[in-house]
């Protein structure tokens, strides 16, 4: 085995009570790729900070190239050769790639010389490692997947030998995944060493050497990628055993219930995200909307549910239309039925400065059930707050606690247990476990079941292709703002990956 | 990257965290009098007695306590749905016309306990209609509400210019000012209720309306945290995409909201004219609409707090005075010097010993301190 390109030695990071990282031992050896996985909160992206400079350990020892290193910011860590890719892009939209590049790391007052010696290099790495990007392109006008590309030539830029990418794949196409997935073997060929934080399991199982798992701040373990699996994996990361897919009998689909009718919508700017998109979905079933972010799911859950003006459009709930483009109303539409798990459930779905109970009544606040006149009952709001804890198993099980203080899951349960406990007729759901963790998605998935077997109509847009081809009894793939292909849950993921990389669906067709 | 925010319990978030800021800027204001040559523990008591030391100190800083209360609730309920109505001063000053017509109408028919309701009613009026144009302005045109309640302050001003030298003033005066109310426009004073306690008092304005400033912050209480109006401004207040996606009117709850901060505000205006100076003249609010921004920062948006934080700033005025006449180096304002400062550290550096505090509690006890979840950067 090669030398060790990071030697991390009991490592240990406390935030006030909670132990975030406890006696973390990692050795990452050089021209390799070494994956991190392990459910929210489970302490990588604390550990990946304090090896990028952004933490200090409360004690520990971090070993670059075999030599001890003191990492107080991230400049250090970029003296050391260590580069990040962070899961959101730190780039600037309207600069171009250049200037991205050199951001930061300017060498004269004047930017001529910076530029002229950045597009040089540029061109190096262009050839070395296969990474095209035209220089001269402006960021806001580059597809996700380039701008990605930018992040990573920014680090090898600054001389980067070590590249920790924070989950790098959740904004990519299978395809684009596919790329940069090349793209890291190059460099790993050529000597570099490679950290990815990840939690699809599939990914590392795809490219990586070496794969060490968290749990709770601990290293429970590191494998040899060819000598372990996704199952037990997976078991590392939760502690138990887990369904990776639920299981659900036949669907017993019956009248139409939902009927999207040529839904157009146009974002501020005035582009068309949703291009005369029609579809039904019929009670007792779940419709999959796959789909690479950005293609407009977003704008058409919004236009849905009411949040958003379409250009035209109508829904039809039980037969009755609504229309869309006037002043469609997010509260008429849940009076007819329709409950909605919004995608952003930190800024939509809930106020996180709310206590529980509060959020456990946002958009039904009055429900007679709810109100006595104008005031809130709120005994009656805490009462059934604390039912639905109960139901939904929501921990800490307190209904007064702020919501901020729940993690991700619970957070994600508080939203589910509202809106299905209204009972409603149709449900559509927005990345029903994004930022979920393990335990709780298996949990979400049978609920979500639950509800289709109860003979609601359920709408599902995800863009994590493994939750729709498990969830779906039809899958509608959505590529630049159109739908443009359907199939059933047993298409494979190439055929549906091509679908939404918007590769000829006609061809496919024929 | 952010920091974990340890939770404080409510006593050191409401109690110490105030009571911490308030010191350090007492102690920079000890400073400044230390720089004029004066003894800063002088002149501390002196600030301190002239405002509780004796019934006639207690029953000014009441009196101002009542006018900041009304204009600290007047920012509290904007602020609880996302907006700065920084045009406290002018929905004031405004509702001071109505006041004065009202006033001048029925003085001479009416006891004054049917004067006041008819004046509340006039000074909220004209207070939410003044709140209700920058209102209307930012929720159809996206106009900035805090440009806009601004430039009505200065509006406002000219407006009552226009009255006071005009139709609100006795044709034979002079001054800028309606007549004298009569007996049917006067408040009551509450000094009495003092001097139950056996403290003498020659004259002092403190009256009926600081018994209103506590209904309205028991009401606003109520309105915030019990009912579905409130529920709906705070949801609004804080994240507009989550009150959307509630079915809340964006239009509808900026508007009730300026509204009733507007009629709050205009409250204001009752303690200076019907209770102290009997008649409506210029520059009446003097500033106290400005001081309600400080106050409701202080008292951290929440009544209780902001009837303590009124009270505060009325013994800073009332104590001030005093001040000023004792030290003759100390002038007005030096007075102004010390608000600042304590609107510095209350108000703007609310949070400043907030992280000091939390790494003491978590070392002391790191039980009693519960740390939000650590949450990775993609949750």
């Amino acid at each position: 085995m090669a030398q060790a390109a990071i030697e991390l030695i009991g490592i240990n990071k406390s935030f006030g009570a909670v132990r975030a990282n406890r006696d973390i031992n990692l050795e990452i050896a050089r021209g390799t790729i070494h994956g991190i996985v392990g459910e929210n909160g489970a302490g990588k992206s604390t550990l990946m900070s304090i090896l990028y400079g952004f933490y200090q350990a409360d004690s520990g020892e971090i070993r670059v190239g075999g030599q001890p290193a003191s990492i107080k910011s991230p400049n250090d860590a970029i003296a050391l050769g260590i580069g990040m890719v962070h899961q959101h892009f730190m780039l600037v939209d309207n600069f171009t790639v250049l200037e991205n590049v050199i951001l930061g790391a300017e060498s004269d007052a004047l930017l001529k010389k910076s530029i002229a010696k950045a597009r040089s290099e540029l061109e190096r790495l262009e050839r070395e490692y296969g990474l095209e990007v035209d220089p001269d392109a402006i960021i806001e006008e580059l597809p996700v997947g380039l701008q990605q590309r930018v992040e990573i030539l920014k680090a090898l830029y600054r001389g980067a030998e070590i590249l920790i990418l924070d989950e790098p794949t959740g904004v990519l196409t299978p395809a684009e995944a596919d790329h940069l997935f090349r793209i890291l073997r190059q460099l790993k060929e050529q000597g570099k060493t490679i950290v990815l934080i990840t939690h699809k399991l599939r990914e590392i199982m795809a490219i990586t050497d070496t794969v060490s798992v968290m749990r709770q701040g601990t290293m429970v373990a590191t494998r040899e990628t060819t000598k372990t699996t996704v199952g037990e994996l997976a078991e590392l990361m939760v502690g138990r055993r887990v369904l990776l897919r639920v299981e659900k009998g036949e669907a017993e689909a019956v009248g139409v219930k939902l009927a999207v009718r040529n839904l157009t919508v146009k974002d501020s700017r005035g582009v068309t995200m949703v291009d005369n998109v029609s579809f039904d979905v019929r009670a007792g079933e779940i419709v999959g909307i796959a789909g690479v972010a950005g293609n407009g799911q977003s704008e058409m859950l919004e236009a849905i549910s009411g949040i958003r003006r379409a250009v035209s459009g109508s829904v039809m709930l039980d037969g009755k239309p609504i229309d869309l483009t006037g002043a469609a109303d997010p509260g008429e539409l849940r009076d007819r039925g329709l409950a909605h798990v919004p995608e952003d459930r930190h800024h939509v779905g809930l106020v996180l400065a709310f206590e529980e109970n509060e959020n456990s009544i946002l958009g039904y606040h009055d429900d007679p059930r709810y109100v006595k006149g104008p005031f809130l009952d709120i005994d009656a709001i805490r009462d059934d707050a604390r039912d639905k804890i109960s139901k939904y198993d929501i921990r800490p099980a307190d209904c007064r606690l702020k919501t901020a203080n729940f993690s991700g899951g619970n957070q994600q349960k508080i939203v589910l247990a509202r809106e299905m406990e209204q009972d409603p007729g149709v449900l559509i759901v927005g990345q029903p476990t994004r930022g979920v963790d393990v335990g709780a998605i298996e949990f979400i998935h049978k609920r979500l079941i639950a509800m289709r077997d109860q003979g609601k109509a359920v709408l599902v847009v995800s863009v994590e292709l493994d939750e729709i081809r498990s969830l779906s009894d039809r899958i509608l793939v959505m590529f630049a703002g159109r739908i443009v292909g359907e199939r059933g849950p047993e298409a494979t993921e190439g055929e549906l990956g091509l679908l939404m990389a918007g590769v000829e669906h006609r061809e496919a067709a024929e | 990257m952010s920091t974990p925010y340890a939770k404080l319990p409510a006593w050191a978030d409401y109690g110490l965290i105030p009571v911490i800021n308030l010191a350090v800027a007492f102690l920079v204001a000890g400073f400044v009098v230390l720089l004029v040559g004066e003894n800063p523990f002088r002149a501390a008591v002196v600030l301190v007695e002239g405002a509780f030391g004796r019934g006639q100190g207690i029953a000014f800083t009441l009196f101002y306590a009542t006018t900041f209360i009304f204009s600290g609730l007047s920012v509290a309920v904007a602020a609880h749905c996302g907006l700065f109505n920084i045009g406290g001063e002018g929905q004031g000053y405004i509702a001071g016309l109505g006041i004065g017509i009202v006033c001048l109408a029925f003085d001479s028919v009416l006891p004054w306990w049917l004067t006041f309701p008819l004046a509340i009613v006039a000074a909220a009026a004209m207070g939410a209609l003044w709140a209700l144009i920058p209102a209307y302005l930012q929720a159809r045109r996206g106009s900035h509400i805090v440009i806009t309640t601004i430039m009505f302050n200065f509006i406002a001003a000219s407006v009552m210019v226009y009255a006071l030298v005009g139709f609100l003033k006795p044709p034979i005066s002079m001054a800028p000012q309606t007549r004298t109310f009569l007996e049917g426009a006067q408040l009551p004073k509450l000094n009495w209720v003092i001097e139950l306690f056996g403290a003498k008092i020659r004259s002092a304005p403190f009256n009926v309306s600081f018994l209103l400033a506590l209904a309205m912050a028991f009401l606003v209480w109520v309105l915030i945290w019990r009912t579905r109006l409130g529920y709906e401004m705070r949801t609004y207040g804080h994240s507009s995409k989550a009150a959307r996606y509630a079915g809340i009117s964006e239009t509808r709850i900026i508007i009730v909201a300026m509204m009733i901060s507007g009629a709050l505000a205009g409250m204001m205006a009752l303690n200076p004219t019907m209770g102290d100076q009997h008649n409506v003249a210029l520059e009446f609010v003097s500033g106290a609409g400005f001081v309600g921004i400080a106050v409701a920062l202080m008292g951290r948006l929440h009544p209780v707090g902001i009837v303590l934080a009124a009270i505060l700033f009325g013994m800073l005025y009332q104590g001030g005075a005093e001040l000023a006449f004792e030290m003759p180096a100390i002038s007005r304002d030096m007075i102004v010097i010390i608000q600042g400062l304590v609107i510095l550290f209350a108000g703007a550096l609310e949070h400043m010993f907030r992280p000091y505090v939390q790494a003491l509690f978590a070392s002391l006890s790191p039980r009693s301190v519960g740390i939000e979840a650590i949450k990775g950067k993609g949750a």
